[in-house]
C-alpha cells in the first residue's frame, strides 16, 4: 500500500486467529470488529464473533465499567464458537487492558495504545504502576503503539479539530490489524465512504487513520511477521454475515411471506431484544406493522388483537418482559390464537445482567403462567438458526393456533457467523386456511359456526377472522364450551378443555432428535439453544483426544421429541451443559426418570469449548475407569 | 341529527347474540346494551365488520351479548388488544367496553396511551363508581370516604375524573352520557362512531346492587332540569327547565350562574371543535360529583391523524421507496460473498 518499497516481512500462514478489540464504549470497538469481520467473511474465512458491551451507554470514560469489546475468530476450518481465549488483544486504554488481559492466552499478542497510558487513565483503571514497564506484560508479546499521536498527525492535514482527530484512532487500529492479517484495504475504504456519506471530513480523517495504521505495521519495525489465514472449506454458495437478532427478525418477516399473512410485531424496548424491533421496523415494505407499545403487557396484548384480526403476530422481549406477558399468554392459550413470543434471554433475576446471556427462562417459558397453560417452546442453536427457528415457531403457531415461545439469548442475539443463504424456493409453505363457512348446524338444522370445533388430527380450532360474513363469534378467557365456545362452568367440560389443550400441544409434530458424533459412545452431551457451538466444538476436541462422545441438541423443548427418552437411555451417562441451575436437566429427569447430570454456569459469559471439554473429559475418564 | 342517507340492512334483533344476558336484574348495563343494539342498524355497518373488545368486569361481558365478532380479554388490557386489532385491520369497527376499574385502575395505562395515539377505537367506559364483579369494593372513581367492604372506615383515595383523564391524554373525542336516556346514549355513541380516531365516552351507569343511585342526583327525571347540562355545539351552555341557568368562564374556571343575572351573551359558547382542550377540561371539572350541575354530551371532537391509517401510509411509503416484498433481496441486504 505504501508507495515506497517496504521491508519484506515473512508471511506466515496460520489456521486461525482470535482477536479481541477493547476500548472505551465511545471508542468504536464494535464498529471496528464488525468491519474486520466483514472483510474476513468476504475472504472466505469461517468466523464467529462475540461482542461484549456494558449496560451503560457511556460509562465514565477510561473506567473499567466503560470497557466495550468485540471478539472475532477467523479460521481456515469449520468453527462453531468465537473461541475460548483471544490470541490477540487490542487495548485502546489502560482500563481495556485491565479488564481484558486475563482473557488473553499466555504468549498472546498485545497491541497497546501507549498514548492512553497516562497517569490519569492509569489511576482510573486502578493501576498503581504502569503495566507497560512494571512486568505485568512479561508473559505476552506486547507491541506498544502511540496510536493517538500518529492518528492526530495523520488526520491533521484534513482540517480536523484536534479534539475530534483522536476519534479516528479505531480506524488506525483496524488498519494495523488489517496489515497484520493481510486483509484487503479496498472494502474498508468503501465501507468508510458509505458509512459516513456526506461527511467528507470524517471520510478523509478515517481513511487517513486507517492508512496510517496499515503503513505503521509495514514500516515500524516492531513486528516480526505478518500472517495469512486462508479461506475455510465452506460449502459452496452465497453467504452473508448475520447475528442472531437480525436473523430472527428476518425469519419473522419471511414467515409472514411464507404464510401469506401480514406481520404484526408488538414490542416494548428491552435489552438485548430491541434490535429485533429496530430491524423489523425497517421492513415496512413487507407489510410489517411494528407497534412500540406502552409496556410489555400491551405489546403482548396488541399481538393477541392482531392475531384475532388475522395477522401473523409477534412480540419480542427478554426475561423481565416475558414475566409481565405471562397473563396475556395464558389468554392466548385460552383463545387458541397463533402468536410467537421471542424471548432473548439475559442474566437475572430482576434487571440482572441486561447485556449478558443466560438460559434461565426455560422453566418460565414452560410453566410460567397461571393454571394449566401449555404452549410450545423452541430454541435456536446458532445465529443463522434464528432465521429457521422463527419460521418453525410461526409454522407451529399457525398450524395449532397457539402461542409459541422462542428462547434465544444475548449471546446468539449479538454473535454473528457466515450464513449460507437458503434457496428461497425451498422455504416451507406455512400458510393456513381461514374458516369461511359454517362448520355445524343448530337444533333447527341451520348452519352455524363452531369456533371450538377441532380438527380431529391437529386438535386445532378453526380460525375465522372478523370481516367474514356469517361467522361472527366471541372468544374469551372464561372457560369455553367445547365446540360452541360459549361460556361454560360445567365441571366435565372444563376437564375436557384442559385435557384437550394439553393434548394439542403434546401432539405438535416435532422431528425426532438425531445423535451427532459417536452414536455408540458411553456418554452423550445433551444441550439446547446457544450452547450448541461450544458443545459441538468440545465433541471435536474430545474425539481428537481419542474419546468417543455423542451429542444430542434440542431445538424443540416443548413438546420434546418423541424419541428423546429412548435415545438418552442408550447412554451410561447424560451430561447437560446449560447456562442455568439445571432447568433442562430437571425437565428431562422428571419426564423420563433419566439421571441427567447437570453441568452449569451462570456468569454471564457463554460456555467456552475448554470448559465443556474439561468437564466431559473428567466424566469420560471416570466412566472408562469404572469399566 | 340522524343520518338519513343510510338504509339499514339489519334490525336491532340481528345484533343480539343467542347468549342469555346475565347481568343483575335492574342493572344499568341493560339499557346501554339496548341502546347499542338499537343504534347499530342505523350506522350502516354489518355485524361481521364489527368487533367488541373488553377486559374484565361486569361491563366486560358486553361482547358476549352482541352478535358481532368479540374478544373478552383480560383485566385492563382491552385498549391494548383493540389497538393491535385496529392496527392490523383498519377496515373494522372496533368498540372497547369496560368499567371504571378495568379502564382506570388496572388498565389506566393502556387507556391513556390508546387515546394519545388516536387509534380508531371507540371506548365506552361504564362508570358505576364501584367494583361490581368482585362484590363491592371502592373503585378509582368512588368518592373519598366511600364505605365499602375494603374500606370500612371510608376510602382514602381521591377519585379520577374520567373525562379529565381522557382530556389530559389529548383524546380527540370525549363525551359523556348516562344510562337513563336511551336517545342521548344512541346519539353520543353515533357521534363516537363517526369520529375518525379514538373516541372516549363515559357512561354514567347505575349498579343497583353495590352502589344504587350513585348518579340519581343528575340522571333521575326530576333532577335533570336542575343538574343535567346538555352540551350543544355552537350554542350557549344553558340548562334548567327554561334555560334559567348557564355556565360562564370565570378566569379559567367554569361557574354556574343564573342566566338572567349575566345575560345569554355572557354564557360560555360550546365549541367542541376547539383544539385547545382547556375549556373542555374546565367543563369536565365543573361538577365535583354527580350531585351538582353536570354537563353531558360531546365535550371535545377534533381532527387529528388517525394511528392505524398513519401506519398504513408508512407501509405504502416504504413500498414506494424500498420496492415490494422480496425475500431474496432481504437476505442479501447486508452484503454477500460467494464461496
Amino acid at each position: 500500500m505504501t508507495d515506497t518499497a517496504s521491508r519484506e516481512l515473512p508471511l506466515q500462514e496460520i489456521d486461525e486467529v482470535i482477536i479481541r478489540f477493547a476500548g472505551d464504549s465511545g471508542d468504536g470497538m464494535q464498529l471496528t470488529g464488525d468491519q474486520f469481520t466483514s472483510i474476513s467473511a468476504a475472504l472466505g474465512n469461517d468466523l464467529s464473533t462475540l461482542p461484549e458491551f456494558p449496560a451503560e451507554i457511556r460509562a465514565p470514560q477510561g473506567t473499567l465499567a466503560g470497557v466495550s469489546a468485540f471478539q472475532v475468530r477467523i479460521s481456515d476450518f469449520d468453527i462453531t464458537t468465537p473461541g475460548d481465549a483471544p490470541t490477540v488483544l487490542v487495548a485502546m486504554n489502560p482500563a481495556a487492558l485491565k479488564a481484558q488481559l486475563h482473557n488473553l492466552t499466555q504468549g498472546g499478542a498485545l497491541i497497546l495504545n501507549t498514548d492512553a497510558f497516562n497517569e490519569r487513565n492509569l489511576e482510573k483503571a486502578g493501576y498503581s504502576s504502569n503495566p507497560l514497564d512494571d512486568g505485568t506484560l512479561d508473559d505476552y508479546r506486547a507491541y506498544p503503539v502511540p496510536m493517538s499521536q500518529i492518528t492526530r498527525d495523520a488526520v491533521a492535514e484534513h482540517g480536523v479539530k484536534p479534539r475530534d482527530a483522536e476519534r479516528s484512532k479505531n480506524f488506525f487500529a483496524l488498519g494495523l490489524i488489517s496489515w497484520m492479517y493481510t486483509r484487503p484495504v479496498e472494502p474498508t475504504f468503501e465501507f468508510i465512504n458509505t458509512k459516513f456519506r456526506g461527511r467528507e471530513q470524517v471520510i478523509n480523517a478515517n481513511t487517513a487513520a486507517f492508512k496510517a495504521g496499515y503503513n505503521f505495521g509495514e514500516t515500524a519495525e516492531i513486528f516480526e511477521a505478518h500472517y495469512e489465514v486462508k479461506p475455510a472449506p465452506l460449502a459452496p454458495g452465497e453467504y452473508t454475515n448475520v447475528n442472531g437478532n437480525t436473523a430472527l427478525a428476518w425469519g419473522c418477516v419471511v414467515a409472514g411471506q411464507l404464510a401469506r399473512l401480514p406481520v404484526f410485531l408488538g414490542s416494548y424496548p428491552i435489552t438485548p431484544a430491541s434490535d429485533i424491533l429496530h430491524e423489523m421496523s425497517l421492513k415496512k415494505n413487507f407489510g410489517v406493522r411494528t407497534f412500540q407499545a406502552e409496556d410489555e403487557i400491551a405489546a403482548a396484548a396488541s399481538a393477541v388483537g392482531a392475531a384475532f384480526g388475522g395477522a401473523l403476530a409477534f412480540t419480542s422481549t427478554s426475561g423481565p418482559g416475558l414475566a409481565l406477558k405471562g397473563e396475556t399468554l395464558s389468554l392466548a392459550v385460552s383463545l387458541e390464537l397463533p402468536m410467537v413470543v421471542l424471548d432473548i434471554q439475559r442474566g437475572g433475576p430482576s434487571t440482572g445482567l441486561p447485556t449478558k446471556p443466560e438460559q434461565a427462562d426455560l422453566m418460565m417459558a414452560m410453566y410460567g403462567r397461571h393454571s394449566e397453560s401449555p404452549l410450545p417452546v423452541v430454541a435456536p442453536r446458532s445465529p443463522a438458526d434464528c432465521f429457521d427457528i422463527a419460521i418453525e415457531a410461526s409454522r407451529i403457531a399457525l398450524k395449532y393456533r397457539t402461542p409459541v415461545i422462542v428462547l434465544s439469548d444475548g449471546y446468539l442475539a449479538n454473535s454473528s457467523e457466515p450464513w449460507l443463504l437458503p434457496d428461497v424456493d425451498s422455504l416451507p409453505d406455512i400458510g393456513v386456511e381461514f374458516a369461511t363457512e359454517f362448520n355445524g348446524t343448530n337444533e333447527d338444522g341451520d348452519g352455524i359456526y363452531l369456533p371450538y370445533l377441532r380438527d380431529p388430527e391437529s386438535l386445532a380450532r378453526p380460525w375465522a377472522i372478523p370481516g367474514t360474513p356469517g361467522l361472527m363469534h366471541r372468544v374469551g378467557g372464561i372457560e369455553k364450551e367445547d365446540g360452541t365456545g360459549n361460556i361454560s362452568y360445567d365441571p366435565e367440560n372444563h376437564q375436557l378443555m384442559v385435557d384437550v389443550r394439553q393434548a394439542k400441544i403434546d401432539g405438535v409434530d416435532v422431528p425426532d432428535v438425531e445423535v451427532a458424533g459417536d452414536v455408540d459412545a458411553d456418554l452423550v452431551m445433551l444441550g439446547w439453544g446457544s450452547t450448541w457451538g461450544a458443545i459441538d466444538a468440545a465433541a471435536g476436541r474430545l474425539r481428537d483426544d481419542g474419546f468417543e462422545v455423542a451429542h444430542v441438541h434440542l431445538r424443540h423443548l416443548n413438546p420434546l421429541p418423541a424419541n428423546l427418552g429412548d435415545v438418552l437411555r442408550r447412554y451410561r451417562a447424560v451430561v447437560c451443559p446449560e447456562m442455568n441451575k439445571g432447568q433442562l436437566s430437571d425437565l428431562v429427569r422428571a419426564r423420563y426418570l433419566i439421571d441427567v447430570e447437570h453441568f452449569g454456569k451462570i456468569d454471564g459469559v457463554p460456555f467456552t469449548t475448554g470448559e465443556v471439554t474439561a468437564a466431559v473429559r473428567k466424566r469420560l475418564e471416570e466412566l472408562s475407569g469404572s469399566n | 341529527m340522524t343520518d338519513t342517507s343510510i338504509t339499514p340492512t339489519t334490525q336491532p334483533g340481528d345484533w343480539a347474540s343467542d347468549q342469555e344476558v346475565r347481568w343483575c336484574p335492574g342493572c344499568g348495563d341493560y339499557s346501554i346494551l339496548t341502546a347499542m343494539r338499537m343504534l347499530m342498524p342505523s350506522l350502516g355497518t354489518e355485524p361481521h365488520n364489527t368487533v367488541f373488545v373488553s377486559g374484565i368486569g361486569c361491563a366486560a361481558r358486553f361482547p358476549y351479548y352482541m352478535n358481532s365478532y368479540g374478544v373478552h380479554g383480560i383485566h385492563g388490557r382491552a385498549p391494548a388488544i383493540a389497538t393491535g386489532l385496529a392496527m392490523a385491520r383498519p377496515d373494522l369497527d372496533v368498540w372497547v367496553i369496560g368499567g371504571d376499574g378495568d379502564m382506570l385502575s388496572i388498565g389506566g395505562n393502556h387507556l391513556i396511551h390508546a387515546l394519545r395515539r388516536n387509534v380508531k377505537i371507540k371506548v365506552l367506559l361504564f362508570n358505576n363508581q364501584i367494583y361490581g364483579l368482585t362484590k363491592g369494593q371502592f373503585s378509582p372513581t368512588s368518592e373519598i370516604g366511600k364505605v365499602t367492604k375494603s374500606s370500612p372506615m371510608g376510602s382514602l383515595d381521591a377519585p379520577f375524573n374520567p373525562l379529565a383523564v381522557a382530556l389530559g391524554a389529548e383524546a380527540s373525542f370525549v363525551a359523556r352520557t348516562h344510562d337513563m336516556d336511551r336517545q342521548h346514549m344512541m346519539e353520543t355513541f353515533r357521534r363516537a362512531h363517526e369520529h375518525d380516531g379514538a373516541a372516549f365516552v363515559e357512561v354514567f351507569q347505575n349498579c343497583n346492587v353495590f352502589n344504587d343511585g350513585a348518579f340519581e342526583g343528575v340522571t333521575k327525571k326530576q333532577n335533570r332540569d336542575a343538574n343535567l347540562i346538555p352540551l350543544k355545539n355552537g350554542e350557549p351552555i344553558q340548562f334548567g327547565a327554561d334555560g334559567e341557568f348557564g355556565v360562564i368562564d370565570e378566569s379559567g374556571c367554569a361557574r354556574v350562574v343564573h342566566t338572567a343575572e349575566v345575560g345569554t351573551d355572557e354564557l360560555l359558547m360550546h365549541d367542541e371543535s376547539k383544539h385547545d382542550p382547556s375549556t373542555a377540561f374546565m367543563l369536565a371539572r365543573l361538577a365535583r360529583g354527580p350531585f351538582e350541575p353536570t354537563p353531558v354530551g360531546v365535550f371535545r371532537a377534533v381532527r387529528r391523524s388517525e394511528y392505524a391509517m398513519a401506519s398504513t401510509r408508512q407501509l405504502a411509503a416504504a413500498q414506494e421507496k424500498q420496492g415490494p416484498a422480496d425475500i431474496s433481496q432481504l437476505l442479501r441486504s447486508r452484503g454477500t460473498w460467494y464461496v
